[in-house]
């Protein structure tokens, strides 16, 4: 009987001990993740004054000001650069959108002679690391004098065979039978792609939309091979250039203002879609 | 009808066809050609001759011997202990009932954050400057420890920052394909094995690692690529003259060759780039032979 | 072993809706005799598969007792309670060989019971030959069927000899063939054994035949317990007589007049029961076609499915099913009249009253 009494002591008090762990890590981790975020919050509402005359920093404060934000608005063209990436990220998803349905619809659900060649090219051509394609696009685009223009930040990230394929495959799950239906009453392909393939696989296209929407909002290799005029910086661009050459003086406060700004489209995306976009990065996504 | 048919899938193809043809296919060719011309000129497009002189160049390079052992000490250093912590985090996000959801959304949130926006917060709290110590400098005095520069001081200071940041940017990628990867092993199995009194340590090798081997074996071969591709965080932390900070990477190298204070030379650029997909592809290639004996698919 | 429920109940926070309280096991008390093959029969929802994780320990009682024996084993982690189980979907580890499958159990053990790899491996053999896998020890279990991966299963939960053996829903996925042979291997297996064992089936047919003892299961209650054929034949209520037998019970809606059970204008039977309303339950086989039969039926068709003939036919105040099942033994027997009468057996007939509970005579 003491025996039974000993072996249920044992495994509460491991099971209660194994909670605990777990818990101090997540949260550990958690913090680590967040204060960042806090940090840059934190440090954009203090003044510049007080924030260099606090050697130790502090971890509030009592008197939040938003003269960062002004002069993140005003020193730099920051509000420039947050046009330029709203312009750059709508226009590149619209037009990939098009291209990707178009080809997907092409794979999935016509046939024509040499369509599985080009398939097979096309996923060969998705292990093609970015890195050893973008020296000879960048002399593309330099010698085409689409330098420091929307067209040339654009182009070259219009297709995604990646996205294609993922749409493929999601096209294929239609049943035949519908198409068949649909061509029985006379309806045109076209009509059928935009009435009822589109429709049926929205979550899909919602998936690679928010995917590609982050994806532009955080680019910054590309941008800056292509631009160096500040009327055509994205965010990133933008960013590493109030890190370089700043407001005049190291004025952190502001500095941070600045990545407030830029971090909290994609945070708030992020909060109001989260599921969405952890489920379609789960899915397609890669990164690291 | 067939020949209508032909043109109808060629037409719905055409826009794609086109761009990958000019961004993919030709700069793929392209490139394998710049990086055997000679001393080519960007400004009067005209090359000497054929050759390696573009791959002897640049593996006598000094920056891009720094380059490379830059990134390989990244390499090295986070993709085993990146993909290890995402495991154990994932673990323990995987024992919890209540607040799993909660958990997985905050780890999940530097994945959507701009990689240079963060990291000039990071390099703010790692950087000591004359009038701040930063805040991390301040937490290591507070253990008896002295301030070290982090962003322009000693060059493990510097890695160490970078590798710490790296860990930070790819976790949760990481997190969440292993989250979903443990949360598709079905529950009786760990019901049986509790059954069977099985240890904790041997449920986890015995059980959950076979069970989600194919994820991690993603994870690790996804990893080792991006690893090897770091740039931007680089940038974000040391600005981006990475070669006077002595902290370049290889493809930091590429841009810099390409475009940047010491730009201009396509051919070096492309021969790195070439030598790095090199690099590249025999990882890949050893990680898969290694998987063979290791990876358990269903 | 002796299993002994003491007022064991489980409460869940039900999920979907907002934080009500599902009783999924609602005080059970019950004692299971040593040596017994016991099948835990319900509806699907019923809350078995929650008694039978409550018995192995991978949920914990909100209230009420368990023991083994004399040992109470509530708090008890599940690997400290000597059980076997066998889950619905086997839970073979797919990575793993047979072999290497059924061992498994025997390698967890520590310290004084740590067993040699020859002792394992012939520990192995001998429940693999009890349940006669000895040939596929080399396979994976995808490599194999249903039915041989149930019984590796099984050889898994039985190698270290538990005390009690668990079994849940053990042949829901097999198909219909294989099934009657899983089942009497698993009669056999546990008589060889001798071991407790309690399985878990909404399969009355299933319960039915291999139990030693059924337990009927509704909503986290039990109904009733006993001898399946003693179950069948004189169930406490109207649940219980709806759910065991195929084809299912006939129900009607009657009344108690003067002493006698009418179904409509019918006088079916005489009884000592006071007037009331009632519902009267009728087994298929409980009619005898009868010219002076007391029961008047619309006579529909006659229904032959091999083995058996019944009549089919209608009568207004059937609750169950539009169609009244009548097994006869005659297998040419045939009818012209629209009308058909029947006799009635007195013990397949059971009159309940309108909450459910049968009315003794």
């Amino acid at each position: 009987m003491d025996e039974i009494r000993k072996l249920e002591r044992k495994s509460r008090i491991r099971n209660t001990l194994w909670k605990t762990v777990i818990f101090a890590l997540l949260i550990a981790w958690a913090i680590i993740v967040l204060f960042p975020f806090y940090w840059m919050l934190l440090t954009s509402v203090k003044s510049y004054s007080s924030y260099n005359a606090e050697y130790i920093p502090k971890f509030f404060t009592l008197s939040p000001t938003i003269a960062n934000y002004i002069q993140a608005f005003t020193a730099v063209p920051l509000a420039k650069y947050f046009a330029n990436t709203l312009i750059f990220t709508l226009i590149t998803t619209g037009l990939m959108l098009i291209i990707i349905v178009l080809s997907a619809f092409a794979f999935s659900r016509l046939e024509f002679k040499g369509k599985n060649l080009v398939f097979t090219l096309f996923l060969s051509l998705m292990m093609i690391p970015n890195e050893l394609v973008i020296i000879t696009n960048f002399v593309t685009i330099t010698n085409a004098g689409l330098r420091n223009s929307f067209l040339g930040l654009i182009l070259p990230s219009i297709t995604s065979i990646f996205y294609i394929y993922l749409l493929k495959e999601n096209f294929e799950q239609i049943p035949d039978e519908l198409y068949k239906a649909a061509k029985v009453d006379g309806t045109s392909d076209f009509k059928y792609l935009w009435k009822v393939m589109i429709p049926i696989c929205k979550p899909t296209i919602i998936t690679v939309v928010i995917l590609k929407v982050i994806e532009c909002w955080n680019s910054y290799v590309w941008p800056r091979l292509i631009t160096d005029d500040e009327n055509y910086f994205l965010v990133s661009n933008g960013i590493q250039t109030i890190r370089e050459s700043g407001f005049g003086r190291e004025n952190i406060p502001a500095m941070m203002a600045a990545v407030v700004v830029i971090s909290v489209p994609l945070i708030l995306l992020f909060l109001f879609f989260h599921k969405k976009i952890m489920e379609g990065v789960s899915r397609g996504g890669t990164k690291g | 009808m067939n020949n209508k048919n032909n043109l109808k899938g060629w037409l719905y193809l055409l826009p794609a066809m086109v761009f990958v043809g000019v961004f993919m296919v030709y700069p793929l060719l392209d490139v394998l050609v710049y990086s055997f011309e000679e001393s080519y000129n960007f400004a009067s497009q005209t090359y000497n001759g054929i050759g390696l002189y573009n791959y002897s160049y640049v593996l006598h390079d000094p920056y891009f011997l720094q380059a490379i052992k830059n990134t390989f000490i990244l390499v090295i250093i986070t993709v085993p202990l990146s993909t290890g912590f995402a495991l154990l985090i994932s673990l323990a996000l995987n024992s919890l009932t209540k607040l799993k959801d909660l958990f997985q959304t905050v780890f999940f949130l530097p994945y959507v954050t701009n990689t240079l926006a963060v990291g000039l917060v990071f390099m703010i709290l790692f950087k000591k400057t004359a009038y701040s110590e930063g805040l991390i400098n301040l937490l290591l005095n507070s253990f008896g420890l002295s301030s070290v520069d982090f962003i322009e001081g000693p060059y493990w200071a510097k890695m160490f920052v970078l590798c710490f940041y790296t860990i930070w940017v790819v976790l949760p990628f990481k997190i969440l394909i292993l989250t979903s990867a443990l949360a598709s092993v079905n529950k009786d199995y760990y019901n049986v094995a509790r059954i069977d009194g099985t240890s904790k340590l041997r449920i986890f090798t015995k059980i959950t690692l076979p069970m989600i081997s194919p994820s991690l074996f993603y994870l690790i071969i996804t990893g080792f690529i991006g690893a090897f591709k770091a740039y931007s965080d680089v940038v974000a932390l040391f600005g981006t003259d990475l070669n006077a900070a002595g902290m370049n990477t290889i493809v930091g190298y590429v841009y810099d060759m390409l475009y940047g204070n010491s730009g201009g030379y396509p051919s070096f650029a492309s021969a790195a780039a070439l030598i790095l997909f090199a690099i590249v592809l025999t990882i890949t290639v050893i990680n898969l032979l290694v998987s063979k004996e290791n990876v358990h698919y269903q | 072993m002796k299993i002994i429920l003491e007022n064991l109940t489980k409460k869940f926070i039900s999920r979907d809706h907002k934080n009500s309280v599902v009783i999924a096991v609602n005080d059970f008390n019950i004692e299971i005799p040593d040596g017994k093959l016991v099948g835990l029969l319900g509806p699907s929802g019923c809350g078995k598969s929650t008694t039978l994780n409550l018995i192995c320990g991978l949920e914990e009682p909100t209230e009420g007792k368990i023991y083994f024996g004399d040992i109470d084993v509530t708090n008890l982690p599940p690997e400290n309670r000597g059980v076997g189980m066998v889950f619905q979907n086997y839970a073979l580890y797919p990575h793993l060989t047979v072999r290497q499958n059924i061992v498994f159990p025997l390698e967890n053990l520590k310290g004084p019971d740590k067993m040699s790899k020859e002792a394992m491996e012939e520990k192995a053999m001998e429940v693999a030959r009890l349940v006669q896998i000895e040939t596929l020890m080399d396979r994976k279990p995808s490599e194999m069927s249903g039915g041989q991966q149930q019984r590796v299963a099984i050889a898994r939960a039985l190698v270290k000899t538990p005390g009690v053996l668990l079994l849940d829903e053990p042949l829901s996925n097999l198909d219909a063939r294989l099934r009657l042979q899983t089942r009497e291997q698993i009669r056999r297996i546990q008589k060889e054994t001798g071991i407790t064992t309690i399985f878990v089936t909404h399969d009355q047919e299933e319960a039915m035949s291999i139990s030693d003892l059924i337990i009927v299961m509704k909503d986290g209650i039990i109904q009733q317990v006993g001898k399946p054929q003693e179950v069948y034949n004189a169930p406490v209520n109207l649940f219980v007589a709806r759910f065991l037998g195929t084809p299912a019970i006939n129900v009607f809606k009657g009344q108690i007049k003067d002493h006698k059970v009418y179904i409509g204008e019918d006088a079916i039977m005489d009884t000592k029961a006071s007037d009331q309303e009632v519902y009267v339950g009728i087994r298929p086989e409980g009619f005898v076609p009868s010219e002076k039969g007391v029961f008047t039926c619309r006579f529909d068709r006659i229904e032959t499915t091999g083995r058996d003939t019944s009549v089919v036919c209608h009568n207004e105040n059937c609750i169950s099913d539009e169609d009244i099942r009548a097994i006869v033994d005659d297998d040419l027997y045939t009818h012209k009249d629209k009308v058909i009468r029947f006799n009635l057996k007195v013990h397949k007939t059971y009159v309940f009253s309108m909450d459910e509970k049968v009315i003794d005579e």
